[in-house]
């Protein structure tokens, strides 16, 4: 799990984008649009949305885990205010927290 | 069979009619390109039917005592337990345990949180860890509810987390496989590894439910 390819860092608020890109992607709608913070840096990956339909999914690409508060993502949310959801996302369905898509 | 009329069933035969229809009958579409492909690499040479039979029976090796040998394991030597946090598939080849998952991580129940894991798009699961999932981790309503209420969900498992205690959901929708670490219940410190081990339920391991508490 090497550092430089990481485009973002601990800590960073990011948004998930919603890129409308159709078939077995990784992200599911329920946390699309919303903002969270970056909490590790998962490693390079081959792209699952890419094998998926047999292609090799090179080159790797970086995979991050982003924690959300329930309650921005649900507004309805019934819990503690501390509770949270982490969640895998590739580079491609980031953008800094505040860019719009 | 032998019947016995002083034999008082204090339950009904059809108790043990099928839960399910017999669904052998009519072979899906699935089922049927899998024998053909199958019957196809036999005749043609490339493997035997013993070979494929041993592949899927390697497939399905994994249980759930091999994740609780490594959550007992951690639980009396503070410096396995490190290990298993920072490689937790290092740490499973140290027990002799292969995990052929590409990526594994543990994740640690504290007094302040408590974690429990969904895939919300299919099954993704520590399966050389924990065998197959269970029926209610590939259903929809699990899989929907588990990011959107889980106190209630874990409520439903009978799991009642104060909520002074965050929780923490865990969606396993890429490329991490994850291994919830319970906490070692009071009254356990006599215990040896072994029994320590028969404490660590499937479903504690997914977060679903806390270890069995001795009586």
């Amino acid at each position: 799990m090497s550092e430089p390819a990481a485009n973002y860092r601990v800590g960073d608020r990011v948004r998930i984008l919603d890129i409308g890109k159709p078939g077995h992607v990784r992200t599911p709608t329920y946390i699309r649009h919303k903002t969270g913070t970056i909490e590790r840096f998962c490693g390079m990956f081959e792209n699952p949305e890419d094998k998926a339909y047999g292609r090799w999914g090179l080159p790797p690409i970086p995979l991050y885990r982003v924690q959300f508060r329930q309650d921005d993502i649900w507004p309805d949310y019934d819990g503690a205010p501390g509770d949270v959801l982490e969640i895998e996302i590739y580079d491609h369905w980031l953008a800094p927290a505040g860019e719009d898509a | 069979m032998m019947h016995n009329d002083d034999h008082n069933h204090d339950h009904d035969h059809d108790d043990h009619a099928p839960t399910r229809e017999d669904d052998d009958l009519e072979l899906t579409e699935g089922e049927a390109r899998f024998l053909a492909l199958k019957s196809l690499l036999i005749e043609q040479g490339v493997m035997t039917a013993d070979e494929i039979r041993a592949r899927m029976e390697f497939n399905e090796r994994g249980s759930p005592h091999q994740a609780a040998r490594m959550i007992a394991r951690a639980w009396v030597d503070p410096a396995y337990k490190e290990r298993m946090l920072t490689d937790t598939k290092a740490a499973a080849a140290e027990l002799g345990i292969e995990a052929t998952e590409a990526a594994l991580v543990t994740i640690e129940n504290t007094p302040e949180r408590h974690n429990m894991v969904v895939c919300t798009l299919c099954s993704c699961y520590p399966r050389s860890l924990l065998g197959e999932p269970p029926a209610f981790y590939v259903s929809k309503a699990y899989r929907s509810r588990a990011v959107r209420e889980p106190r209630k969900v874990l409520r439903e498992f009978g799991v009642e987390i104060p909520d002074s205690v965050d929780i923490a959901v865990h969606d396993s929708n890429a490329d991490l496989r994850y291994v919830i670490m319970p906490m070692r219940p009071a009254g356990t410190e006599g215990l040896s590894e072994d029994e320590l081990a028969a404490l660590i339920t499937r479903d504690s391991v997914v977060g679903c439910a806390l270890p069995i508490t001795p009586d």
